[in-house]
């Protein structure tokens, strides 16, 4: 430790602080615009000057290290003043530079009201300006669907030349220019490709840089904020959910360490507009093969009246990829009550089964724990697609460095450099069988992490693949003492939480696909399940929040909620337990997926033992203890590692695709966003580009 | 003045051959092999011995500077890079050593190179200067040829050099914005702490030097410190390359003694003030980026061309590059011109220097017409003071010095002129109506 005063108070800091952390600590603030903690340090905006007493120029206290700092003449501490004159005097002078060119547009600009040069003009401003010529305009920039630039009021700090470059690994915003013609630009204005790229908008500290979907919608000021957690990913990224009266406005990150550092992706911040469009707001009810507005009671007698005709043994229920836990434990609920064993959440045909254990499905080795590990194999997957935000903590732990990356499967572009090492089956069994170069550097490695992606699962011999994988991992050391690296990437956010519930084919049941066969069935509920076809014959009923493939087969459509709508129970890829929260209610008719279940039990004569989402949780708690642990991950146990990888099974040559096709389109929610479209079909034109090339 | 016998550069006209051949007759690559067996440690104390202070500018003494590389090379290679990046206005003297010497520049890598366990230097050459380059390539040719650097030289010492060819922005001349450009990236100044010496070009040890402070080195070595500490004042030692421009007779480039006077280096080697040394209205005694000196008893009269001798005048000798002005310059014209260069070669990067270095050109071009209020004068000094000391690199510091320089001694000047500017009666906008009809 070392001893610094601030402001003629001593503090004991580690030598490896900077100033700025080291006045944070003693509680001074520090005012800064191109610092952030999550960037490197470029120490351009200069308004975090202090005085450094014994240097004659005030120093960047946000790049100026503690240990940087000469002791005084007689050996005592240094002496950093943030409240002196002349520290004073120099952020006033940088206020002063920094005003002379912002255009004075504050009530037209999006950033007002959460705008960090307004607030620190505030502490730092004077009320007039001493600059009389004509003030700088520049001219705005095409870059991209989802960020809207006015590049007039660009303060220079570069931060998101740096996100765009560090953390998103796709450097295409850059500086062009020199001096007060300086202007931040992509190369001729082509649209940014990163699908981390709308995190430069929170980025910014003023308003030259703002989300162009969300552009003159709203003022911060009008809207309620709920925290809540994202579900378009596994990944349950932590959000905020702004919303004016019942309509969600816009949704923003949230810091939280553990998951997604303080990013989320295009997806998850643009799938607004998708929660508006293509709702159902009532039930539905086909007639004569057209659908017809219903009411709750018709619906529901329309389903009782064909349930009663059918045995147990041709039902089926197909949980959706959006589906929080206490729905899924509604329906698992009801279904045992009819006697149903056709179960399944695995629309894909992911090979995982919770017989097998929980370490068998889940991210074992957690997400903040890519950043422990030391070699990195992954099995059958795109993490930029899948989980974007996941991508970028790889990517930060390959930029500290001596973090060799290996992958089996499609060869894209993941924005960090690795070993292609095959496509298929066979390269992963030579890894299994240590027979493979990277086999070596893994087992050298302290911690190595298996990534296995749905690509490498959900397909025919995924359970052999699988036990495959856990071989691999077993064989080369990835399956310690303190240590899993065997770890599961989902794509969807229902996938961990249903597998908890054990919501698969119960004894001679079928399975997703195979309820989606011609005459396998002749009735299926589909809890929010889209991504399936269910073959003409059988009588579906679709409980979800869209209309989109899955109400356009259905026979009878349920409204239900979006994730926004509802306080629902979410397990992430890693299992880690989150909650979402309501943030407004349903349109219309619509209610929550459980109540929806909850009155169906009540008129197909097997009422569901629970009035409230307090007493359900009760229920579901009772059976699924570690559910009730908010925030936490109940571990896997590593045996079941080592018992998947004596499983076995024959391995098809075939080799590994990636999950996700679009990036934006994964589930019914996004397929309903017009922005999300938009970058679609902009990704779709420069893939073709880049085909043609 | 100096004597002939003691001048470094004896080719500096280009009058010989600037060839190895040359160059060896007038004394280069003499006994090379002798000092770099004498040691790292004995080439860095002597240096320090010498006095030699940088010829870049700032005036940092170069043997200190050497000194701050690490003792032991460990896993990063350390690196000599050489500044020929000569951009600052009124400087040419790094361009007659590349051209007319370039030998003493690289005998001058290779022993600072042994001194500092460099095996590699870098010299990054100004964009505009095409020729030089060119002859500082075929002298470095005629040298790996003469196994005089290189891989298993004859001086047992392996050094290769590279040339770098810049794409003439001012700024890659400090030292930082350099390594940046010659990394490949924008060139704009990194951040200090780290210092390059322990963070330099690709993260290893580097040293930045001038090009005038290497060349003079071999002949430190090969004469002694003592001769070298002999010349000029204390603490101000040795010969310098003076580039005086201007409103001189014969404007030249000239070795001279530190400490010589302003008045005497002018008259023997330039011919003098144009219309005599009574029609003398300032100097700049250091490249346009030093506040500059005006004429009379108590600035050009008693002016020691040294780094005291400037500072004593509240300016410095920056790169000895004297740019003279006699009583026809439009003195605040002069400045907002030397404005305009510096808004213009800004890098951008920090804010007091993007945006207030175009502010204060703005300013003088007004005052330059008289366009302005009296009241700015004071806050024109007052921004080139939010400047000076705020920025990241010393850009900031030295487009604000010029302009503190006109302020602190043409003030009545500028409020001449704006009393004139007022007193016109110009005419009505309506009558410039009239003639465009």
């Amino acid at each position: 430790m070392a001893k610094i005063i601030v402001d003629g108070t001593e503090i004991d800091v580690p030598p490896e602080f900077t100033l700025l952390q080291a006045c944070e600590a003693a509680g001074a603030e520090i005012p800064r615009f191109c610092f952030h903690e999550r960037l490197s340090i470029a120490g351009n905006c200069r308004m975090c000057l202090v005085e450094l007493v014994g240097s004659p120029k005030p120093v960047a206290s946000c790049a100026w290290g503690v240990r940087d700092c000469r002791p005084g003449p007689n050996g005592e501490p240094p002496q950093v003043k943030t409240k002196s004159p002349m520290a004073r005097k120099a952020r006033e002078g940088v206020m002063e530079f920094l005003l002379i060119n912002h255009p004075l547009d504050c009530p037209i600009c999006d950033q007002g009201g959460e705008c960090d040069l307004q607030d620190q003009a505030m502490a730092y401003g004077v009320d007039s300006s001493r600059y009389v010529d004509n003030k700088r305009a520049v001219e705005d920039k095409y870059i991209g669907p989802l960020v809207k630039t006015i590049m007039t009021r660009c303060i220079h700090c570069t931060r998101c030349v740096r996100f765009s470059a560090e953390v998103a690994g796709v450097p295409e915003l850059g500086a062009i220019g020199r001096g007060e013609d300086m202007e931040i630009t992509t190369y001729l204005e082509q649209a940014m490709t990163s699908e981390l790229q709308s995190n430069v908008v929170d980025l910014c500290p003023v308003g030259a840089l703002t989300s162009k979907p969300y552009a003159f919608a709203a003022r911060p000021w009008e809207l309620n904020k709920t925290e809540s957690i994202d579900v378009m990913d596994a990944l349950g990224s932590a959000i905020r959910v702004d919303t004016r009266g019942r309509e969600v406005m816009r949704i923003l990150p949230r810091v939280n360490d553990d998951i997604n550092e303080e990013w989320i992706s295009d997806k998850t911040r643009h799938v607004v507009d998708g929660l508006r469009t293509q709702r159902l707001d009532e039930p539905y009810l086909r007639e004569h093969g057209r659908l017809r507005p219903a009411s709750w009671s018709e619906a529901f007698a329309a389903i009782a009246a064909r349930l009663k005709q059918t045995p147990p043994a041709r039902i089926g229920a197909i949980v959706g990829d959006l589906a929080a836990v206490e729905e899924i434990f509604a329906l698992k609920d009801l279904m045992g009550r009819l006697g149903v064993v056709n179960l399944d959440a695995r629309q894909d045909g992911a090979a995982l089964d919770p017989a097998r254990g929980r370490a068998s499905y889940i991210f074992n080795a957690t997400i903040a724990g890519i950043e422990r590990a030391d070699a990195l194999l992954i099995v059958g997957s795109n993490p930029r697609r899948e989980a974007a935000v996941l991508n970028a903590r790889i990517r930060k732990r390959w930029r500290a460095g001596k973090f060799p990356i290996g992958l089996i499967g499609e060869k894209v572009d993941l924005t960090y450099t690795y070993d292609y090492l095959g496509a298929g089956p066979e390269t992963l069994a030579e890894i299994a069988a240590g027979k493979h170069s990277f086999a070596a550097t893994l087992r050298q490695a302290e911690r190595p992490l298996l990534l296995i992606g749905m690509g490498a699962l959900a397909r025919p011999d995924g359970v052999a693949v699988a036990s495959l994988a856990a071989k691999a991992a077993v064989e080369v050391g990835a399956i310690k003492d303190g240590w899993n690296g065997f770890s599961v990437l989902h794509t969807a956010a229902a996938r961990v939480g249903a597998l908890d519930l054990g919501f698969v084919p119960g004894p001679g049941g079928l399975t997703a696909r195979a309820m989606a066969e011609p005459g396998a069935l002749d009735a299926v509920f589909l809890l929010g399940a889209d991504e399936i076809e269910i073959a003409p014959g059988a009588f579906v009923v679709y409980i979800g929040t869209h209309g989109d493939a899955g109400a356009h087969r259905a026979d009878v459509i349920l409204p239900g909620a979006a994730y926004t709508e509802k306080s629902g129970t979410y397990v992430n890829t890693e299992g880690r337990v989150q909650m979402a929260t309501r943030a407004g209610f349903p349109p219309g008719e619509a209610r929550e997926d459980w109540a929806i279940l909850r009155a169906l039990s009540d008129v197909l004569g097997h009422r569901l033992p629970y009035d409230s989402l307090q007493q359900l949780r009760k229920a579901l708690y009772a059976a699924h203890p570690h559910l009730m642990r908010i925030g936490q991950i109940a571990a896997g146990d590593p045996e079941d590692v080592r018992r998947l990888a004596q499983h076995g099974g024959a391995v098809d040559r075939a080799p590994f695709r990636c999950a996700i096709e679009d990036f934006y389109l994964t589930n019914p929610i996004a397929r309903a966003s017009a922005v999300m479209a938009e970058c679609s079909a902009l990704a779709e034109s420069r893939a073709r580009i880049v085909a043609a090339e | 003045m100096l004597a002939d016998k003691d001048r470094i550069f004896k080719n500096l006209y280009g009058f010989g051959d600037w060839r190895l051949a040359g160059a060896r007759k007038r004394g280069a690559w003499d006994g090379t092999k002798a000092i770099i067996a004498k040691g790292r440690d004995w080439l860095v104390n002597e240096v320090k011995a010498s006095g030699l202070r940088g010829r870049g500018g700032a005036g940092f003494p170069t043997g200190v500077k050497w000194s701050f590389m690490p003792k032991q090379v460990g896993d990063r290679p350390h690196y000599l890079v050489v500044n020929a990046d000569e951009s600052e206005p009124g400087t040419c003297k790094d361009r007659e050593i590349m051209r007319h010497d370039p030998h003493l520049l690289i005998e001058g890598c290779l022993i600072a190179g042994a001194a500092m366990a460099a095996h590699v230097g870098y010299i990054y050459v100004r964009g505009e200067f095409v020729r030089e380059r060119e002859r500082l390539q075929a002298a470095i040719d005629e040298a790996y040829e003469a196994r005089l650097i290189g891989k298993d030289n004859v001086h047992g010492w392996d050094f290769d050099l590279y040339v770098h060819h810049g794409a003439g922005a001012y700024i890659c001349g400090e030292e930082m914005a350099l390594l940046e450009s010659l990394e490949g990236k924008k060139g704009q100044p990194r951040l200090k702490p780290p210092f390059p010496a322990n963070v330099g070009l690709y993260g290893c040890p580097t040293t930045v030097n001038n090009v005038e402070s290497i060349a003079v080195v071999p002949d430190i070595m090969r004469r002694g410190a003592a001769w070298f500490a002999g010349i000029g004042r204390p603490n101000n030692t040795g010969t310098k390359l003076f580039c005086i421009s201007g409103h001189v007779e014969r404007p030249c480039t000239v070795e001279e003694a530190m400490g010589i006077p302003l008045r005497e280096l002018i008259e023997r080697h330039c011919g003098g003030v144009r219309g005599g040394w009574d029609n003398l209205l300032a100097v700049i005694p250091g490249g346009s980026s030093m506040p500059l000196i005006p004429a009379g008893p108590n600035g050009c009269d008693d002016l020691l061309m040294d780094f005291d001798g400037c500072a004593k005048h509240k300016s410095a000798l920056g790169t000895a590059a004297v740019i003279v002005m006699d009583k026809s310059t439009d003195i605040i014209k002069a400045m907002a011109r030397i404005a305009y260069f510096y808004k213009h070669e800004s890098c951008g990067q920090c804010t007091p220097c993007r945006e207030g270095v175009g502010w204060m050109w703005r300013v003088l071009t007004r005052m330059a017409e008289g366009r302005a209020q009296k009241r700015e004068i004071d806050m024109l000094f007052d921004v080139s003071k939010q400047i000076e000391g705020h920025t990241i690199c010393a850009f900031g510091d030295g487009a604000a010095w010029p302009v503190q320089g006109l302020l602190r001694h043409f003030r009545p000047e500028i409020e001449r002129r704006i009393d004139e500017y007022t007193a016109k009666t110009r005419p009505e906008p309506v009558r410039v109506a009239v003639a465009a009809e």
